[in-house]
C-alpha cells in the first residue's frame, strides 16, 4: 500500500530529506513538502550582505525548484500536528495525514523576548543580519558608519550558525580598515558565554585572532534589555554596555506549530528527539533534523547536511518495519570568515573536538588555520549548496560521520566509531 | 584537575570546578557543593533548577545556558539570578554535577 511521508518545512533539511526520500522510496510511495511561503534562503549568504558583498535578491530561490519530480509541495501554514491521529492540521482547517512525519521547520528569531529588539530603534541604531531585510538595512547602517562603538550582541544560545557573530567581528574589522575609519570605530563582541571559543582546542588556536585584530571581548553577559534610544546593553545583573550600533542576533525559538502541538516539542518549541536516531521523544514514526530539532549539535546547515543522511536511513527503516538505529555522531563542519579573503576551516563531533590538520583526507583543506584555500572553498560552497546538497547527492570525500584521515588528534579523547560509508 | 569530597565521596573536579565524571554526583553532594559555591542552604526553588539542569544534560549530554533554563524550569531569569548570583547556568551546572554549558567552538 502506498504509505505518506510529510515533511514539514522545505529549506535546508527538509529539501534534501525531500529529494534523498524521493530517492530512496517506491514511486507509489507519496513524499510531501509543506512550507508558507516559495523562497528558499541561502542563509550562510546573509553574513556577507550587510557588507555589501553579497546581492540580497540573489540569495533567495523557488522553494518548489529544488524538489527532484515526484516531490510535491503544499504551501500553506500549520497550525499543529495531531500526534494521535497522524495528521497536520493547516491553518483554515484542511488536514494532511501521514505514514512518517519529518519536522524540518528550522528555528526563528524570537525578538519579543528581549526587551528593547521590537522598539523604535529597531532598524535605526539596533540590527540583525540574521534575516534578509534586518541584513540589507544593516548594510546602509554599515556604509555610514564613520566612527563609533560597534556591539556584535549574541543574547543567549542555541542560535544559528554560532560562529557567524564571530565572523561578523572580523569582517567588520576588515571593513573598517579597507575604509581607513578601523581606528576610529570601537568593536566589541559580546556573548553570554564565558568565552568567544570555548572548546578548548579552538581557545587555543582562534582565541589570537580577537587581540590581532583589536576586538574586544565582553563575557557572561545575559542581555536583559537593548536600549536603543540610551545606546546601551543591560544585562540581567545590571551590567551596562555602551554601543552606537549594536548588531544583535536574537534569541531563537522552535516553529509557533511545534509548541501549539501537544507533546511534540520543548518549552523553546524545538522538536524532542533521540540525540542520536533523530526519533520523537513522542512518537516512533515522527522525526526532526535541522535547526528545528533539539539536538545539541550545532543550528548550522552541515549539522542538517549530516543529519539529513541519519533522517532518510531512519524513516525507510522504519517503513520497512525494522528499527531505526542509523546514528548521527554529532558531525559539524563549518568555514569561518576571517576577513582579507581568508577564512578557517573547522571539523568535529560529539566525540573529538576539532583538531589541526587536513579535511577530508591529508590532501585537502587546512583545519583550525587561517588560509585563502578555506576563503574560496567558503564562496565555493554556494554552488554546492544549491546543486549537491540541496538535491542530496553526495560530496566527493565527505560522508555523514566525521573522516579522521588527515587529522591530528591533540588530546587522549575517544573518537567517532563510523557506521560506514554513505550509500 | 582537583579532588573534593562530597557527601563523604572523593570526586575530582575539572580546572574550572565542574564534574569531571557527572556520573560520580548524588543528590545529598547538591547541598556541599552549593555551600562551597557561596549558597548557605538551598530552597526548593533552588533544587527544582537543578533538578532540571540535571535532567537537560542526562537527555541531551549538554546543560541548558540561562534563557534555556527559565523556559525549561519556570523559573523566571531574573529570579535565576537572584538564586544563583552572578551566572546561574554555570552555577546551577555545578551543583548538579554535570559539565559547563558550552557554545559551538
Amino acid at each position: 500500500m502506498a504509505r505518506q511521508v510529510v515533511i514539514l518545512g522545505g529549506g535546508t533539511g527538509g529539501t534534501l530529506t525531500a529529494n534523498r526520500l524521493r530517492r530512496a522510496l517506491p514511486d507509489e510511495d507519496q513524499v510531501v513538502v509543506v512550507d508558507s511561503d516559495d523562497r528558499h534562503l541561502y542563509q550562510p549568504g546573509l553574513l556577507f550582505v550587510p557588507f555589501g558583498l553579497s546581492a540580497p535578491d540573489r540569495l533567495v530561490r523557488s522553494r518548489a525548484g529544488q524538489f527532484r519530480r515526484g516531490v510535491r509541495f503544499v504551501k500553506g501554514d500549520v497550525e499543529r500536528v495531531d500526534l494521535d491521529a497522524d495528521r497536520i492540521v493547516l491553518v483554515g482547517g484542511s488536514t494532511l495525514a501521514y505514514d512518517v512525519l519529518v519536522v524540518a521547520s528550522g528555528a526563528r528569531l524570537l525578538l519579543e523576548e528581549t526587551e528593547g529588539l521590537t522598539g523604535p530603534a529597531w532598524g535605526e541604531t539596533v540590527h540583525t543580519f540574521y534575516s534578509l531585510a534586518g541584513a540589507a538595512r544593516l548594510a546602509g547602517a554599515l556604509a555610514q558608519l564613520d566612527s563609533g562603538r560597534v556591539v556584535v550582541d549574541v543574547v543567549d544560545m542555541p542560535v544559528k550558525c554560532p560562529v557567524a557573530p564571530l565572523e561578523f567581528c572580523f569582517l567588520t574589522d576588515w571593513f573598517l580598515q579597507r575604509r581607513g575609519l578601523r581606528s576610529r570605530v570601537e568593536v566589541t563582541y559580546v556573548t553570554s558565554l564565558d568565552a568567544a571559543f570555548t572548546k578548548a582546542t579552538c581557545n587555543r588556536e582562534l582565541s589570537g585572532l580577537l587581540e590581532q585584530k583589536h576586538i574586544q571581548v565582553v563575557t557572561e553577559f545575559s542581555t536583559a534589555e537593548v536600549d536603543g534610544k540610551g545606546g546601551r546593553l543591560v544585562s540581567y545583573d545590571d551590567r551596562r554596555v555602551d554601543f552606537d550600533l549594536a548588531v544583535v542576533v536574537p534569541l531563537h525559538g522552535g516553529a509557533d506549530f511545534v509548541t501549539r502541538s501537544e507533546g511534540l516539542g520543548d518549552p523553546l518549541g524545538f522538536v524532542r528527539v533521540d540525540q542520536s536516531t533523530l526519533q520523537s521523544k513522542a512518537r516512533a514514526n515522527v522525526f526532526a533534523i535541522g535547526d528545528a530539532a533539539d539536538v545539541r549539535a550545532s543550528k548550522a546547515g552541515s549539522v542538517a547536511h549530516f543529519e539529513g543522511d541519519v533522517v532518510v536511513r531512519n524513516v525507510v527503516k522504519f517503513l520497512e518495519g525494522r528499527t531505526p538505529d542509523s546514528a548521527f555522531d554529532g558531525h559539524t563542519n563549518c568555514f569561518i570568515e576571517t576577513g582579507f579573503g581568508k577564512a578557517i576551516l573547522i571539523d568535529f563531533n560529539d566525540a573529538l573536538e576539532p583538531v589541526p590538520g587536513h579535511f577530508p583526507g591529508p590532501v585537502g583543506l587546512p583545519l583550525l588555520k587561517e588560509s585563502r584555500a578555506n576563503h574560496l572553498g567558503k564562496l565555493a560552497f554556494e554552488q554546492l549548496y544549491w546543486h549537491v546538497i540541496l538535491p542530496g547527492r553526495d560530496i566527493p570525500f565527505v560522508g555523514a560521520t566525521m573522516p579522521m584521515a588527515g587529522k591530528r588528534p591533540v588530546a587522549d579523547r575517544p573518537t567517532s566509531q563510523p557506521e560506514g560509508g554513505r550509500t | 584537575m582537583t579532588t573534593k569530597t562530597y557527601a563523604g565521596t572523593d570526586v575530582v573536579l575539572d580546572d574550572e570546578g565542574f564534574f569531571a565524571d557527572p556520573s560520580a554526583w548524588t543528590e545529598p553532594m547538591a547541598e556541599e557543593i552549593a555551600a562551597a559555591e557561596g549558597i548557605p542552604a538551598l530552597t526548593e526553588r533552588h533544587r527544582q533548577v537543578v533538578k532540571l539542569m540535571r535532567h537537560e544534560y542526562e537527555e541531551k549530554g549538554d546543560a541548558p545556558n540561562v534563557r534555556a533554563l527559565a523556559k525549561l524550569s519556570g523559573v523566571p531569569i531574573k529570579e535565576l539570578y537572584a538564586l544563583f548570583p552572578k551566572g546561574p547556568a554555570k552555577l546551577a551546572a555545578k551543583i548538579a554535577g554535570v559539565p559547563k554549558p558550552h557554545g559551538c567552538i
